[in-house]
């Protein structure tokens, strides 16, 4: 087990390397970084003195090493905009983000797993097609058009629940809603099909052929089995949260990294963009390194490889 | 008459074997309705994509400000009908989410077939070579996998600027993951069988044997990955255009109208209803026609 999980953190190390080399290399996309930073009325002086002070005039490898030096002390330079370091910006508004893909993944996972499991022991009754539509459809329904009219129907006609900021859990409800479908849907589909699999497996007979009840069958012999590529989805569904907390966020004006990057985008401001994409890149790759973790737990086989 | 010799027969039979094949494949599909309504749904689109001019009476760029936020089914004084309404300029309604429908089809198609290509070229390179090649693309398809996909998107956009051209590169460069991954299982098994073992062994270069036994044989499971994709990029170049940061203003996408519609909510809702029905409708039937094709040609792949 210790050499798989040696593995893995070699692997994810390597990983966060190339996501630095990506992060660097932004900046780099249109060949001049200097013209990106300055404003666009920045007299030749100017950007000649700009560029010197930052050092773009050293070849690219040079750059890339002081950058990579500054990442891992957390420096990626100033904010443009605010003045302040941006990866203190960045950090300031991480719990946020954390607390609404939390939420999107807390509802996804309690709305889907039962749903899933009951559509599979209900197969090809009215319950399963029910919820098969409803993940269908959430699977196909735009984050932001879902977000739209959800504060059209609850915060402008009804007016049962705010529709922008943060606060308390009246603030979240909406925005989880919009962000926890997608995940919703797609753990309902494959919690489905894999409890499907694994019921119609040799152990899973010879437990009910030895009396065990129905109950403990469907939730601790199969549950247990199907989780594997429950687990696994998980954490490909938490950059899918991560990253769709950009879309959510901007809709509900919710004061997370996402709101903070897009505007960022439009305020010219890449040291922020830099660090916000870096940060929930290594967010991504550090969660999946737990749910490798989790595998050698679920998995006893994984521990001898 | 001269008898047909042997080979030539044998062809035919070969030929009408495959026909077979495809037919009974179209008929097994036909057979799934939900895959049969994903079929129709996207023939819609394709179609009023293909002739928006002639499907609508108004322009999509017209505006009209006397007429601007008109209700659904709203009538002018010389009789013509706005079925969906007018937006905050004038503008039909109808007309710009069929209009849309083109922005959206350009770009899944370009994005799919780029990084469709891509994936396929280093699924079978990494599959059939295996060793370090392998573990470079991989190392490759994880770093790729860590980024939350709409943040990266939209920094090198917002980098490179918002043109149809960047959008399209943007997304088909960053989604060759999936496709690689699942050329890369099939090759992995197809490189084992007789008969391109058979090819190597007579001392076809890899290359011909990669294109002409391998790639055949991995082209299904592509497929499905492409089709299923197509409905994710429609997603993400609507969420690109919702932002801002997609093709521009006045070109009507569908994710520009849900912004512009956003405005107006209060007042106006179809303003943003409409577009995001179409997104959801088109992004449904894609969806359906593609889980009906993976059932159909490959139960098996994972997707």
């Amino acid at each position: 087990m210790r050499s798989y999980l040696l593995r893995r953190l070699w692997q994810a190390v390597l990983v966060l390397f190339g996501v630095s080399v990506v992060v660097f290399l932004i900046l780099h996309l249109t060949g001049d970084p200097a013209a990106l930073l300055l404003p666009p009325d920045a007299t030749a002086e100017d950007v000649a003195r700009f560029r010197k002070a930052m050092g773009f005039d050293d070849p690219v490898f040079v750059q890339y090493v002081r950058f990579l030096k500054g990442a891992l002390r957390g420096n990626f330079g100033e904010s443009v905009r605010h003045g302040e370091p941006a990866m203190h910006l960045v950090l300031e508004r991480l719990p946020a983000t954390f607390e609404l893909a939390g939420a999107g993944l807390l509802l996804a996972l309690c709305l889907a797993i039962p749903a899933g499991i009951i559509s599979a022991v209900k197969r090809n009754t009215p319950i399963d097609y029910i919820s098969t539509v409803v993940a269908l459809m959430g699977q196909a329904m735009p984050t932001f058009w879902l977000g739209i009219m959800l504060i059209l129907v609850f915060s402008v006609r009804l007016g049962w629940l705010p529709s922008s900021g943060r606060g308390d859990f009246q603030h979240l409800i909406l925005p989880a809603v919009t962000l926890g479908l997608f995940t919703t849907a797609r753990i309902t589909r494959l919690t489905r099909s894999g409890m499907l699999e694994v019921l119609g497996q040799d152990y899973i007979r010879t437990a009910r052929a030895k009396g065990v009840s129905e109950q403990p069958v469907v939730w601790k012999h199969a549950l247990k089995n199907a989780s594997i590529p429950i687990v696994t989805i998980v954490g490909i569904e938490l950059g899918t949260l991560l990253g769709g907390s950009v879309i959510t966020e901007t809709i509900f004006a919710w004061p997370g990294v996402g709101r903070l990057s897009v505007q960022a985008i439009f305020n010219r401001d890449y040291p922020v963009v830099q660090a916000a994409v870096f940060i929930l890149a290594s967010t991504f790759v550090f969660l999946n390194f737990l749910v490798d973790v989790a595998y050698t737990w679920l998995d006893p086989r994984i521990r001898f490889r | 008459m001269t008898p047909p010799n042997g080979t030539a027969v044998a062809l035919r039979a070969l030929v009408e074997v495959e026909e077979r094949q495809w037919v009974k494949t179209l008929k097994r599909l036909a057979w799934r309705r939900t895959a049969l309504f994903g079929l129709g749904v996207v023939s819609i689109v394709l179609f009023a994509a293909a002739f928006a001019p002639w499907l609508t009476p108004f322009d999509p760029l017209e505006q009209d400000i006397n007429h601007r936020l008109k209700e659904p089914g709203w009538q002018t004084a010389e009789g013509s009908v706005h079925p969906l309404g007018t937006d905050h300029l004038g503008r039909d309604i109808l007309a710009r989410v069929i209009f849309g429908s083109r922005i959206a089809l350009v770009v899944g198609l370009s994005a799919v077939l780029i990084s469709g290509v891509l994936g396929m070229a280093i699924g079978l390179v990494s599959g059939y070579f295996g060793g370090k090649v392998d573990d470079f693309f991989m190392r490759l398809a994880d770093v790729q996998l860590a980024f939350p996909f709409i943040q990266l998107a939209i920094a090198v956009i917002g980098v490179l600027g918002p043109s149809l051209r960047n959008i399209i590169i943007v997304i088909g460069v960053s989604s060759w993951v999936v496709y690689a991954r699942v050329v890369r299982g099939e090759v992995l098994s197809i490189r084992e069988r007789e008969f391109v073992q058979a090819a190597i062994a007579l001392g076809s270069r890899d290359g011909r044997v990669l294109l002409r036994h391998v790639l055949p044989n991995a082209f299904t499971p592509w497929l499905v990955v492409a089709t299923l994709d197509m409905a994710r990029v429609i997603v993400i170049e609507s969420a690109l255009s919702f932002l801002g940061l997609g093709v521009q203003p006045p070109t009507p996408t569908w994710g520009g109208m849900l912004a512009d519609g956003r405005v107006y909510l209060s007042t106006a809702w179809w303003l943003a209803t409409f577009p995001g029905l179409a997104i959801l409708v088109t992004v449904l039937g894609i969806n359906l026609l593609g889980d009906g094709l993976r059932d159909t040609l490959d139960p098996r792949l994972k997707l």
